[in-house]
């Protein structure tokens, strides 16, 4: 019997209780959910550990900056697992505080959520709690700011050429057509 | 700018070198290996404690190239981001074009025709050959021996004049357009590509010949480097670095993308993980993606060679020029006003140093809300400094050539 996104909600469920919520499988059925952040790296273990679920592999991980939403749930952590032996990919999120982004580093569980953390504090000022080594990783070590939090634009904020309303358009392209 | 970074890793080993004293009088030393090594074919920089030649810690810096491109694409419509992708493992662009293509398409619902996905595969796979001849013959290189590198890059170089005839670019290609190709094989491409399945059998053959059973090559590859299955997994090892230690991890085969279900190919793996197993591995699949190309050409299928979706693929360029509607698409187009779902998708593709992801959550705009690309480079490098440890100077050249990092796609 293969392993399915059931199975895998349902254990998860038993174990977490209130910690796990909002599963989708909108991305063409990988399993996606929302854990609290106290919780995400227990759940990491589980998700590797336990005999039925063998999530062997932390494919990646990475940082999402959301700064308008309510002040607990302004920065994300993603994190996407691998179960090789039935092939189910799954993906949870953390929500972190806006003010204070820390969450407990995976390096515990995954050597290589080593650098893949040092590149979420580089660029997000993300705080893993627990972390061998929380250096920048790819900027310069004086840079002072964490570059790709959304207060800082790529271009600069007063051009108006650029503006999308010249283009005829709204800002949600999704209801074009 | 008070102080570099190279001064703080050497004061840690500062501390060290005071505290071991060696009975015959000599003491630990510190090397700087980088960031403009000849030997080290990028721009990373390793700290390295030494005893006499044998090194007893490291310490990578890395980010010297780095241009920021998560932070780029999300200024970014789709079709600009392309050629982000191929400045990432420029050994092997077309497949991170592809990639990304795929992406794109999964987000989008585009259904890409066979003919398509077929010359798509053909392209991957000799973006593989081209990044695992680059691997094997600068490792020879590093171990002494220049011909066998002269030799294959004649025919890495042909490669290169088959991504022209596609795409009119060799090294930085942005191939590929939403839902397809951006032109069909021409007749140029498929005799170019007919003379190299005929000719690069041979020629491949002959550098196996001369590399793979020398005596030197094999004292300065076998047991230089190993890493275990489990210490591999657990340092995000995937593609050939994985497979070389024993486990048959492959995208292509777990979750099958452009076809890759049509082809028949093995998986080649080795069992210690060390450079050698390595160089037998990369050398293996070389042979599979030959075998790919070849199933692909003789099995050809005919047919559009790209999706008719005019919302996303540009119109040819003499409508452009000749009718209103054209025009209006392509403007639209090249300035990504394109319908978009609000959705978040993950797409990976086997890389030529293994899985190549795309996480791409999309708010809906013109522009992706955020774009992270898990680099399979940056991940296993981190290994690096523990699989020196304790050995020479001249295994470390050995081992960097043997994992193929490539720094565009270290630093992104």
């Amino acid at each position: 019997m293969s392993l399915t996104n059931e199975i895998v909600k349902q254990k998860v469920e038993e174990k977490f209780g209130e910690s796990v919520k909002a599963f989708t499988e909108a991305d063409f059925g990988l399993l996606t959910f929302e854990v609290d952040r106290a919780k995400a790296i227990d759940l990491m273990q589980f998700l590797r550990d336990d005999e039925t679920l063998r999530f062997n592999f932390l494919t990646t991980m990475c940082g999402v900056h959301y700064p308008d939403n309510e002040i607990e749930r302004q920065f994300a952590v993603v994190y996407h697992m691998h179960n090789w032996l039935d092939n189910v990919r799954i993906r949870f999120k953390a929500f972190l505080n806006g003010e204070n982004p820390e969450v407990e580093s995976a390096t515990r569980v995954f050597l290589t959520a080593n650098w893949m953390e040092r590149e979420g504090y580089d660029f997000y000022g993300i705080n893993f709690i627990g972390h061998p080594d929380l250096r920048r990783i790819l900027n310069m070590d004086e840079m002072v700011s964490f570059p790709m939090r959304k207060q800082f634009p790529l271009e600069d904020g007063g051009r108006t050429d650029k503006d999308d309303r010249y283009f005829g358009r709204e800002p949600q392209n999704s209801n074009l057509n | 700018m008070s102080e570099i970074v190279v001064k703080s890793i050497e004061d840690k080993y500062a501390e060290l070198i005071k505290q071991r004293e060696n009975a015959d009088g000599s003491e630990l030393s510190i090397l700087n290996l980088g960031p403009v090594h000849p030997a080290t074919h990028g721009i990373f920089q390793n700290v390295l404690l030494m005893d006499g030649e044998r090194i007893i810690e490291a310490e990578s810096t890395i980010g010297y190239i780095h241009r920021a491109f998560e932070k780029i694409s999300e200024n970014r419509p789709f079709y600009q981001i392309t050629p982000l992708t191929d400045r990432m493992n420029y050994c092997s662009s077309p497949i991170n074009n592809m990639g990304w293509w795929l992406t794109v398409e999964k987000l989008l619902g585009i259904e890409v025709p066979k003919r398509a996905q077929y010359i798509r595969v053909i392209m991957m796979e000799l973006a593989r050959i081209a990044d695992h001849l680059v691997c094997n013959s600068i490792l020879a290189v590093d171990t002494g021996a220049f011909t066998g590198f002269l030799y294959v890059f004649q025919y890495r170089e042909k490669i290169y004049e088959i991504y022209e005839e596609m795409c009119g670019a060799r090294l930085t290609t942005n191939m590929g357009r939403m839902g397809g190709m951006e032109r069909d094989l021409s007749d140029t491409a498929y005799r170019k590509i007919r003379t190299f399945l005929k000719e690069f059998p041979a020629v491949f053959k002959e550098f196996e010949e001369l590399v793979s059973r020398n005596r030197i090559f094999m004292d300065r590859c076998i047991n230089v480097g190993a890493i275990s299955a489990e210490k591999a997994m657990s340092y995000g090892f995937t593609g050939p670095n994985l497979r070389a230690a024993g486990v048959d991890y492959d995208v292509r085969i777990m979750n099958p993308y452009s076809s890759y279900q049509d082809f028949e190919f093995d998986v080649p793996v080795g069992k210690s993980g060390d450079t050698y197993d390595r160089y037998c591995v990369r050398n293996a699949e070389i042979w599979q993606s030959v075998k790919i190309i070849q199933q692909a050409m003789d099995n050809l299928p005919s047919g559009p060679y790209h999706a008719d979706v005019p919302d996303y693929y540009l119109p040819p360029k003499e409508d452009v020029y000749q009718n209103m509607e054209a025009l209006i698409y392509h403007f639209k187009i090249v300035m990504g006003e394109i319908p978009v779902p609000k959705a978040e998708v993950y797409h990976s593709v086997e890389g030529g140093n293994g899985e190549l992801g795309f996480y791409l959550i999309s708010d809906g705009s013109r522009v992706p809300y955020r774009l992270h690309f898990r680099r399979p480079c940056f991940i296993y490098y981190q290994a690096f400094t523990e699989m020196v440890k304790g050995h020479l100077l001249s295994d470390a050249i050995v081992m960097l050539s043997s994992l193929n990092v490539i720094a565009g796609e270290l630093d992104a």
